[in-house]
């Protein structure tokens, strides 16, 4: 299958310090990629240059490649506002603005310049049933969606996310902070996301990695260590490292 | 041990009573200020002298005029403040990159301060009634005011910004939202409360300044027209004060104005926390 982002010799340096090393990987299309590894081995810093998200910080620098349908999306030409937008993200912490859910979900399709009303109305109607949210926010779309439980508003950003129909979704250990019902929605949601996006998710959590994840990397102090199958390399992991890690043995 | 307890417990109930007593005196002192101005004004708060003007062939008095300026300069200053301070703020907070510069203009802005409002007056009359010749009057009054209320303005906004969570912004860039657009839907609207409130204040300083204007407003106790009054000596009702107070002997008018300003003051400072309150449960 071809992969739909290819990193080449990706590095990246907060500063004087390198948190990744030289990364090669293939992300294939329609699948979900896990990456796993150990807190601070570089996995969400990872995640982050796919997106450009690390460009919010001063003193980051990267080189290397990032080709997303072979575009280097660190070519100056690129426009980090379309990446962002066909390559979407949902955060470690639910992170709703202080608005009506409707006005949520509608915030991308209306900064991309969607003004009609009626197609806002669709929009916002199919993306929170894509992030199986609907039934329980159809009635009350004009109140804060600060009134939220945390699992419904992890849900409600996924939703926000879906809105500007990216080709990624990017998670950030989306579910840490989540309950194991909530959390269980989610990752059957990602599962059923996986037809039509690309899903790259960050977790801690080996289970869920094992459960839902088509491929899994392991990151280690900013190198990939390992990238395969997921049954594969839970069953089976070819370096000792990798073992060790999902073995329980460090991390 | 029972000597020490003892000592202790006079000791403490020494210190107490100090304490008290500095409170004490802290809210005797105001509310006699408070009394003795309503005492002195209120009766002295006549309409005719509300609405009418001053005019020495008709022996009257009036400080509608004084009243009128004040609104004036609140106008003038207001407009040309707020776009330069929110903007400003919104430089430093969400674009500046440099923390060194950022560091270098919030320290310049702390030390505009807390100058003394007599030297606006002073820089004021040199620059924008001699050299750029606007003559004494509301715009030349305005712009000191600016330059006095816009570090007010900026700090408040920028503290008001920094309150908003990153999460938000960070919400609003991986949507593909541009960064201009980020700040009008997200940042502001999560900040307007603080920038309103610093407003309040700040109309609260202008509606009390009274040093930076002698120069630069000038002492003119006639009712003119907006357009007029820009280039037109015009006393605002502080300085109105310091005229009849000082100079005309007028005592009563002087408590007068003085009660008229304490309630402003008053209305200011709870609109602040009001809008505040309101705002931000919004």
């Amino acid at each position: 299958m071809d992969p739909i982002l290819s990193v080449k010799d990706l590095n990246l340096w907060y500063g004087d310090h390198q948190a990744l090393r030289s990364i090669n990987v293939n992300i294939p299309a329609n699948q979900i990629t896990a990456l796993i590894g150990p807190s601070g081995c570089g996995k969400s810093t990872f995640l982050k240059t796919l997106n450009r998200m690390n460009d919010l910080i001063p003193s980051v620098r990267i080189t290397g490649e990032v080709n997303f349908r072979d575009q280097n999306i660190y070519d100056p030409s690129v426009d980090v506002t379309g990446l962002r937008r066909q390559i979407g993200m949902v955060f470690q912490k639910a992170n709703p603005f202080p608005m009506s859910i409707y006005d949520n979900v509608a915030y991308g399709p209306r900064t991309h310049g969607v003004r009609n009303r009626a197609k806002l109305d669709e929009i916002v109607e199919t993306s929170l049933q894509s992030a199986a949210i609907w039934d329980e926010v159809k009635d009350r779309l004009k109140t804060s969606a600060l009134g939220l439980s945390g699992g419904q508003q992890q849900r409600l950003c996924i939703a926000r996310a879906l809105a500007v129909e990216p080709e990624v979704l990017l998670m950030d250990e989306s579910t840490s902070a989540l309950d194991p019902i909530s959390t269980s929605k989610i990752e059957d949601l990602a599962a059923e996301l996986k037809s039509r996006y690309t899903v790259v998710m960050v977790t801690h959590n080996m289970q869920q990695a094992a459960r839902i994840s088509d491929k899994t990397a392991f990151f280690l102090l900013g190198e990939l260590v390992e990238f395969g199958g997921t049954e594969q390399m839970f069953s089976d992991p070819t370096d000792k490292r990798t073992e060790d890690y999902i073995t329980g043995r460090f991390g | 041990m029972e000597k020490l307890s003892s000592r202790r417990l006079f000791y403490d109930r020494t210190m107490r009573t100090l304490l008290w007593l500095a409170g004490g005196l802290t809210c005797a002192l105001l509310a006699f200020m408070i009394g003795y101005i309503f005492f002195r004004g209120v009766p002295n708060l006549t309409w005719p002298l509300l609405s009418g003007q001053t005019s020495y062939l008709k022996n009257t008095i009036g400080i509608l005029p004084n009243i009128v300026n004040t609104l004036y300069i609140i106008l003038v200053a207001m407009v040309l403040v707020l776009p330069i301070g929110v903007g400003a703020a919104i430089y430093l907070t969400e674009y500046a990159t440099s923390h060194r510069l950022v560091g270098i203009i919030e320290f310049a802005t702390e030390s505009l301060a807390g100058i003394p409002s007599i030297i606006y007056g002073l820089v004021g009359m040199l620059i924008f009634v001699q050299f750029m010749n606007l003559q004494n009057g509301i715009l030349a009054g305005g712009l000191t005011l600016v330059i006095m209320i816009l570090p007010t303005i900026v700090r408040t906004t920028q503290e008001s910004l920094k309150t908003v969570p990153q999460s938000y912004r960070e919400g609003a860039l991986a949507l593909g939202s541009g960064k201009w657009h980020m700040v009008r839907t997200v940042v502001l609207p999560g900040a307007v409360d603080g920038i309103v409130t610093g407003c309040i204040l700040a109309v609260g300083r202008i509606v009390g300044e009274s040093a930076a204007l002698l120069y630069t407003a000038g002492f003119g106790l006639v009712l003119n027209d907006f357009a007029t009054a820009l280039h037109s000596s015009s006393a605002t009702l502080t300085v109105a004060l310091y005229i009849y107070a000082n100079e005309r002997g007028e005592t009563a008018v002087a408590f007068a104005i003085a009660t008229i300003l304490l309630l402003l003051t008053l209305a200011i400072n709870l609109a602040a926390g009001f809008a505040g309150r309101r705002l931000k449960k919004q």
